[in-house]
């Protein structure tokens, strides 16, 4: 990983952590943040529209992910490495029902990931290799309007959709809002399963929800996310800004055609699949 | 006014024991989800709302059925719901309480609720909710309350009080249609994705309300020496008329637009709903006989309803057709509505809900409160009508 790249992480990162701990801090530092997107959403820099002068802008980051199926083919034990990764990392318990479970990242068939995609006549690799499965951080969260106590919020500095897990009151709302099945509910204690402890990141306690969150934490200390750095010097999972034409995952989503799960719905996705 | 309920005959302490039973049977029940977790329900990943927020969904119904009382007899005049209007809006307050007890029951983390309060947003549909809801609580308990000081004292209810009656109009509309919006406005959910979903949440609630009515005047005619008259009961029996027959007729379109359309989202739940799906060779059909039951009451009670005989002359066949199409609403929006939105899930899996029975104790112990909030109310306000007739 170059100097750039790991600095950039660590800019994210900090915004992300922050984020995750005080949304007031967020809420700070929206305006260029903001600001940026508008700009780069029009390709010109932002303008102030509410008197105040802006910033010149700086970087508008909307974090994304790019994942290469192709890759994950040829050696599927990569994406099982990246869910250990991530179950390590988070502390995500293991029960052994189907109906306590708690996922972050995940795999399920195409047909299961792509729902409102054909399966007519699927490539045969494509059918018999499993896809993987996690939080898309849209760019226009569901969950993210339903939430009523923003316990669950988009980090505008990076766009990753982020919890509280200590405002989290466990409606479940966000549950039924997110088209994606990405979240996840403490039934019960989830801390007897958890196989290993990482003292790094809290675990959660029974009642409230949870999903991928991107490896805020870590991205904060400039490492990357648990499961890309699993696939190190593979490229089968690409993590960058979205809003950088000069990023890795920019170049890659300028070669490759990539579609996204369930785009019609208007989320806007931050997370990419090349089939 | 509070001392009426204080005094009764031997079968009113007989019932409000058997209440308490189940009272007490929920209280301990919600100990053991209290000190376990939610783990404690039939509740999943998949089917993450079952139980508790679908009784929500149908009791707002009720709360708001109130309305067809009030409406009638403020806006309109008609003089003949003079009697019964206060049991509208005595059974909207215990209604809501109900709703209020269930929701608090389905949180994760009851202790954080008023994060609510804390963090208000106001781009999520349960912001309102909370509003709409607290605000017709409030204003039934208040209007409720004055009228019926004001008819004890045989005085007119203040003017100022007109202000908040037909305020509470307007809400009652309300929180059936912010409670519809809880659903309608989540993409992804195909069943609830539908614009007819307030409108049909209000039709069967106009006709689930007043039918719950009907049936408490029958017994109050019964334990209590309280007619509500022939013209009233007959007026309440037109309203539950077409308000199930517009409700049925939405539910109508839309298995019209799902089958028609033929678009597999729009399809799905209905089809789990009345004839079960199958998925990887295992039939999923936990709610159809349930769903048919529905059908079979809700044409039942139509059929009885459109007798002259029956709806006029035959009181026993009046209670059966309103218990009839209150139990085929309450299937419809108390089991039906919420079970099947999450069916299929989003990567089209199924998983079907089987509420526990640690679950069915604390639902039961919220309906039992609520049975005993109207029988309370409903003491009282038959004790004022019973003190001014003498």
């Amino acid at each position: 990983m170059d100097k750039q790249r790991r600095n950039f992480l660590k800019i994210a990162g900090v915004t992300a952590l922050a984020g995750i701990g005080a949304p007031a801090f967020v809420r700070l530092s929206s305006a260029s943040a903001l600001a940026s997107e508008q700009g780069a959403a029009e390709g010109h820099a932002a303008e102030a529209v509410h008197g105040a002068p802006v910033e010149a802008a700086p970087q508008g980051v909307r974090l994304g992910m790019v994942i290469d199926m192709r890759k994950i083919t040829e050696q599927p034990e990569l994406l099982d490495k990246a869910i250990a990764a991530c179950i390590d990392a988070h502390n995500i318990p293991q029960f052994d029902n189907r109906k306590s479970e708690i996922k972050w990242l995940w795999k399920a068939p195409f047909a299961n990931v792509f729902p409102v995609e054909s399966s007519y006549h699927l490539a045969k690799d494509v059918k018999e290799t499993d896809f993987a499965v996690l939080c898309n951080h849209c760019d226009n969260p569901p969950c993210v309007r339903a939430c009523p106590t923003k316990a669950t919020f988009r980090v505008k500095a990076n766009g990753i959709v982020a919890m509280d897990f200590h405002r989290c009151i466990g409606c479940r709302f966000c549950m039924a809002a997110c088209p994606y099945g990405a979240r996840s509910f403490n039934w019960e204690d989830p801390r007897p399963y958890i196989k290993k402890y990482n003292k790094d990141f809290p675990s959660r306690m029974r009642g409230v929800v949870e999903k991928c969150n991107f490896c805020g934490e870590r991205l904060a200390l400039g490492q990357e996310p648990a499961c890309v750095e699993a696939c190190q010097g593979t490229g089968a999972i690409v993590f960058g800004d979205l809003n950088d034409a000069q990023s890795e995952i920019r170049q890659l989503l300028d070669k490759e055609f990539t579609i996204q799960r369930n785009a019609a719905l208007g989320t806007k996705p931050s997370v990419f699949y090349i089939v | 006014m509070i001392e009426k309920t204080l005094k009764g005959k031997p079968a009113y302490w007989i019932w409000l024991a058997f209440l308490g039973m189940f009272i007490a049977v929920g209280v301990a029940c919600y100990a053991r989800q209290y000190l376990f977790g939610l783990g404690m329900t039939g509740m999943s990943r998949d089917v993450s709302w079952g139980l508790y927020i679908s009784q929500f969904t149908f009791l707002v119904g009720v709360a708001a059925g109130g309305v067809m009382l009030v409406l009638p007899y403020y806006v309109h005049d008609f003089k003949v719901f003079g009697k019964i209007t206060i049991l509208g809006e005595f059974l909207a307050i215990a209604a809501i309480v109900m709703c209020l007890l269930f929701i608090m029951a389905d949180l994760g983390q009851p202790t954080r609720a008023l994060n609510v309060v804390f963090h208000p947003t106001p781009s999520s549909m349960l912001f309102y909710d909370m509003i709409v809801l607290n605000g017709y609580l409030f204003l039934n308990i208040l209007c409720g309350w004055v009228i019926l000081t004001a008819e004890r004292k045989q005085v007119h209810p203040p003017k100022w009080i007109y202000f908040f009656v037909y305020l509470s109009i307007p809400f009652a509309v309300s929180i059936h249609t912010v409670t519809a919006m809880l659903y309608c406005g989540l993409p992804g959910r195909h069943f609830w994705l539908s614009a007819i979903i307030a409108p049909r949440f209000l039709a069967s609630a106009f006709a689930a309300g007043p039918a719950l009515i009907i049936i408490a005047c029958l017994i109050l005619k019964r334990v209590a020496n309280f007619d509500a008259g022939k013209k009233a009961m007959d007026k309440l029996v037109t309203i539950i008329m077409y308000a199930a027959i517009l409700n049925t007729f939405f539910v109508l379109l839309e298995v019209f637009v799902g089958y028609y359309s033929n678009m597999p989202g729009h399809k799905h739940s209905i089809e789990y709903l009345f004839f079960g799906l199958e998925h990887h060779g295992h039939m999923y059909n936990n709610l159809v006989p349930f769903m048919w039951t529905s059908v079979v009451l809700n044409f039942g009670a139509l059929g009885l309803f459109a007798w002259p005989y029956a709806r006029k002359k035959n009181e026993f066949l009046l209670g059966l057709s309103c218990v009839m199409i209150f139990f085929a609403l309450w299937i419809d929006k108390g089991l039906g509505f919420v079970f099947a939105g999450f069916v299929p899930n989003p990567l089209d899996e199924i998983t079907e809900y089987i509420p526990t029975a640690n679950e069915l104790g604390i639902t039961l112990g919220i309906w039992a409160t609520g049975f005993l909030i109207v029988t309370l109310l409903y003491k009282i306000a038959v004790g004022v009508e019973h003190e001014i007739e003498e």
